[in-house]
């Protein structure tokens, strides 16, 4: 087909007409947005006028003021008589608190069960499945109130379940034996935290040189050093006390050792518990996404079934697991904000009571948002960074 | 960790037990491969059964045995005599009506049992495969048209009910139900706006799902319960179990939106190509090629969308909003009966649990259908 003159204005003219799906396009865009803004202008008038005749300013002046909440259950000292930016504080910790030790137990928990899931023991897989099934299908508010009903069930204090010396089970919470953390101790700690962190680098660089020269080297003789020997000459230097102290029962309550009261320790195995069931299910779709040949090929090396598991089949599922695992570190957070039904009082819930006092409705609810914002961004950073490392890296 | 199987998709290990022991029958096969393979199974095997044993006869004896299933009136003595050894099981003929119905007028209560049926109908008659077409809309809003009729009375004879004495299971329904019928178009209308080219829609699109998924549901609720009516102008006033409703499509929205887009990314480009050379506008491409195809794709994670939504509609116990676990905590402020909330959150666990499994089920057979 030869290009001749009414073909070139044909082309032309579907030029234009390209432009007018630009102006179509641009026509919408200035209509939705135009809606969006005539929304949200008509809202925030209303806010402004409704706040104005309730007499209640706008603004985050009311952080500074006296709070006058008791908080009961805190890691961080806090009096009623402290401001309101520091009972958020107290807030978020507690937040955290719940969410990290819960993301921590959930994960070990879900591994464990997904792993159950696929064992050739028959009645163990079949138990793990009930397990997923009956935890995945009945809702988390529900749980965490009958676990909170079954707390309160338990013996007083007095009469309190010891399962083992020194843990005591009892409507107070659950009571474990613990180290009084002195400075000393804090030390050490950090000395062992340096120790896994030299540790890490020291691997990588290991790792490295024996993919240069394909020396098989060890680093348990480092890790004895970095991690054992170097924290104990620290604590010997230093005379910190590792002795622990045993909860005792005084009057009506406990005396030592470290408390979970019941409303942390109920949201925590609600938490942990409902979480590591869809935990299991990631984790098993995620080992039955690897391909039966790398069973097979590790099978026929003679390669052990536990290394086989854990070198071959483990870091190739991961790359499945970690997107959907990052969600469920997420809803974990999320969902660590039902503690406002049985009073623990973790950000969302000081939230609530700092909007029934003070009427700050907009700003509290903005506080809220602020924080699980920061924290999911936080989650989702770190989680997009270990799946780049253990992305599948293509030569 | 003891004991994986290769392939999970067989129960058999490769140097199972079977082909060592050609004796013995079926049974004793069937044992020898999946419960006794090698010692640490026959160990696990072994251990399991002694704890499964003895939670089991710790059930059997709490819940069946020692049970009391019946008392006169409100005298719960004969439970409080067992309380910690057995189950006391009266509650729920006591109180089931509150549970399931809430304050709706005793004698009318016929009508709250008929929309759950209804409801059920709907729902029933949406998972064939048969009915996914486009009459389906239609059935879907007689059916809510007519649950409307029924909650609300007022024609037909039926006395009017007002939204406040409406409470329980048909709540959690409405809640559910209405937010997905609600929530499923606005999720088409954002996940398309997210993968629009024109840049100021994306961005709104992109600002309205990470907002409501990046903070907890009952920050949308309390949203609802406190914040809402600072928004509205003068002298309009809307009903708490509507503002309710409102966050919830607007949550089932941002998410359904997420699903969604899953299913038009797997929608291959020469689709929308072919579309477009045969000149269809934008809304024909995606309302007669893409969106069929893409919602084919993503139907078993709908369902289990659809499951998290209506496990997520008991949060509004925090807002006061009584739906099937608002009235089942009610149901045991009486001090009769305060002792015996385990046995009520098991019955409304069941009910929970029943609805959710069948969704489950039904997604699983969905995905094999798929698969094949």
């Amino acid at each position: 087909m030869t290009t001749s003159t009414p073909e070139l204005r044909r082309r032309r003219q579907l030029r234009f007409s390209l432009s007018r799906q630009q102006i179509t396009g641009l026509v919408w865009q200035i209509v939705v947005v135009g809606v969006a803004v005539a929304i949200v202008a008509f809202l925030w008038s209303n806010a402004l006028h409704n706040l104005s005749a309730r007499r209640i300013s706008t603004g985050f002046a009311f952080l500074g003021r006296e709070a006058g909440m008791p908080i009961a259950d805190t890691w961080l000292a806090y009096s009623p008589k402290d401001t309101y930016v520091r009972a958020f504080i107290v807030g978020i910790v507690n937040t955290l608190r719940v969410a990290v030790i819960g993301i921590v137990l959930a994960t070990v928990l879900g591994t464990l069960i997904g792993i159950a899931r696929l064992s050739s023991n028959w009645l163990l897989s079949r138990l793990a499945a009930v397990y997923v099934e009956l935890l995945r299908d009945i809702p988390l508010l529900l749980q965490l109130l009958f676990w909170y009903v079954l707390m309160q069930g338990l013996p007083a204090a007095r009469a309190a379940w010891r399962p083992i010396e020194g843990v005591f089970l009892s409507n107070r919470g659950l009571v474990l034996p613990s180290v009084p953390i002195a400075e000393a101790n804090l030390w050490v700690i950090a000395t062992i935290v340096a120790g896994l962190i030299a540790l890490f680098v020291l691997r990588r660089q290991l790792m490295a040189r024996q993919e240069a020269d394909g020396k098989v080297r060890r680093l348990w003789p480092y890790a004895l050093v970095l991690v054992v020997a170097l924290p104990a000459l620290v604590s010997l230097g230093l005379g910190a006390s590792w002795t622990v102290t045993m909860p005792e029962l005084r009057g009506f309550n406990f005396v030592g050792g470290l408390t979970l009261a019941p409303e942390y320790f109920a949201l925590l195995i609600a938490l942990v518990t409902y979480t590591s069931a869809f935990i299991a299910e990631i984790v098993r779709s995620g080992i039955q996404a690897v391909p039966r040949g790398q069973w097979d090929a590790a099978n026929a090396l003679g390669l052990r079934r536990s290394f086989v598991l854990q070198r071959i089949v483990l870091p190739q599922a991961l790359r499945v697991i970690i997107p959907p695992m990052t969600s469920q570190y997420l809803n974990l957070t999320k969902n660590s904000s039902l503690a406002v039904a049985v009073g623990y009082q973790d950000v969302v819930s000081i939230a609530n009571t700092t909007l029934n006092q003070t009427g700050q409705a907009i700003e509290a609810i903005a506080l809220i948002m602020m924080v699980f914002l920061t924290i999911s961004l936080g989650i989702s950073l770190f989680m997009n960074w270990y799946n780049a490392r253990i992305a599948l890296v293509e030569r | 960790m003891t004991s994986i199987s290769e392939a999970p998709q067989n129960p058999l290990p490769l140097n199972s037990a079977r082909s060592r022991q050609p004796g013995g029958g079926y049974v004793i096969r069937w044992l020898r491969a999946n419960l006794f393979a090698s010692i640490t199974s026959s160990l696990i095997t072994v251990i399991l059964i002694v704890l499964l044993g003895k939670v089991l006869i710790s059930l059997v004896q709490w819940g069946y045995w020692n049970a009391v299933w019946s008392v006169p009136g409100d005298q719960t003595g004969a439970c409080r005599s067992v309380r910690g050894l057995g189950a006391c099981w009266a509650v729920i003929p006591e109180k089931y009506r509150f549970i399931l119905f809430g304050t709706y007028p005793f004698d009318q209560q016929w009508r709250p049992a008929l929309a759950c049926l209804t409801f059920i109908a709907l729902f029933f008659v949406s998972s064939r495969r048969s009915f996914w077409r486009k009459e389906l809309v239609l059935i879907w809003a007689a059916a809510l048209a007519l649950i409307g009729i029924l909650m609300w009375g007022g024609i037909f004879g039926l006395t009017y009910v007002s939204q406040d004495r409406w409470g329980g299971l048909p709540v959690t329904l409405i809640l559910a139900t209405f937010g997905l019928a609600f929530g499923f178009p606005l999720g088409i209308v954002v996940a398309l706006g997210r993968r629009s080219k024109l840049p100021a829609i994306r961005s709104l699109c992109v600002l309205y799902v990470e907002l409501i998924r990046g903070v907890p549901l009952i920050s949308l609720l309390f949203m609802a319960s406190v914040m809402f009516p600072l928004f509205m102008p003068d002298g309009v006033n809307i009903d708490k179990l509507l503002r309710a409703q409102i966050a919830f499509v607007l949550f089932a929205g941002a998410y359904l939106a997420e699903v969604i887009r899953g299913g038009l990314q797997a929608v291959p480009r020469g689709q929308h190509d072919a579309a477009d050379a045969l000149g269809l506008s934008y809304w024909k491409k995606n309302g007669l090629i893409i969106l069929p195809q893409a919602i084919r794709h993503v139907i078993p994670p709908l369902v289990n969308t659809f499951i998290a939504f209506f496990k997520d509609t008991s949060l509004v116990l925090i807002i006061g909003i009584f739906d099937l676990l608002t009235t089942a905590k009610t149901s045991i402020i009486d001090p009769a009966w305060q002792p015996f909330s385990v046995e009520v959150y098991l019955f409304v666990a069941l009910i929970y649990f029943l609805f959710c499994f069948a969704m489950s089920r039904y997604s699983r057979r969905l995905e094999a259908q798929t698969r094949h």
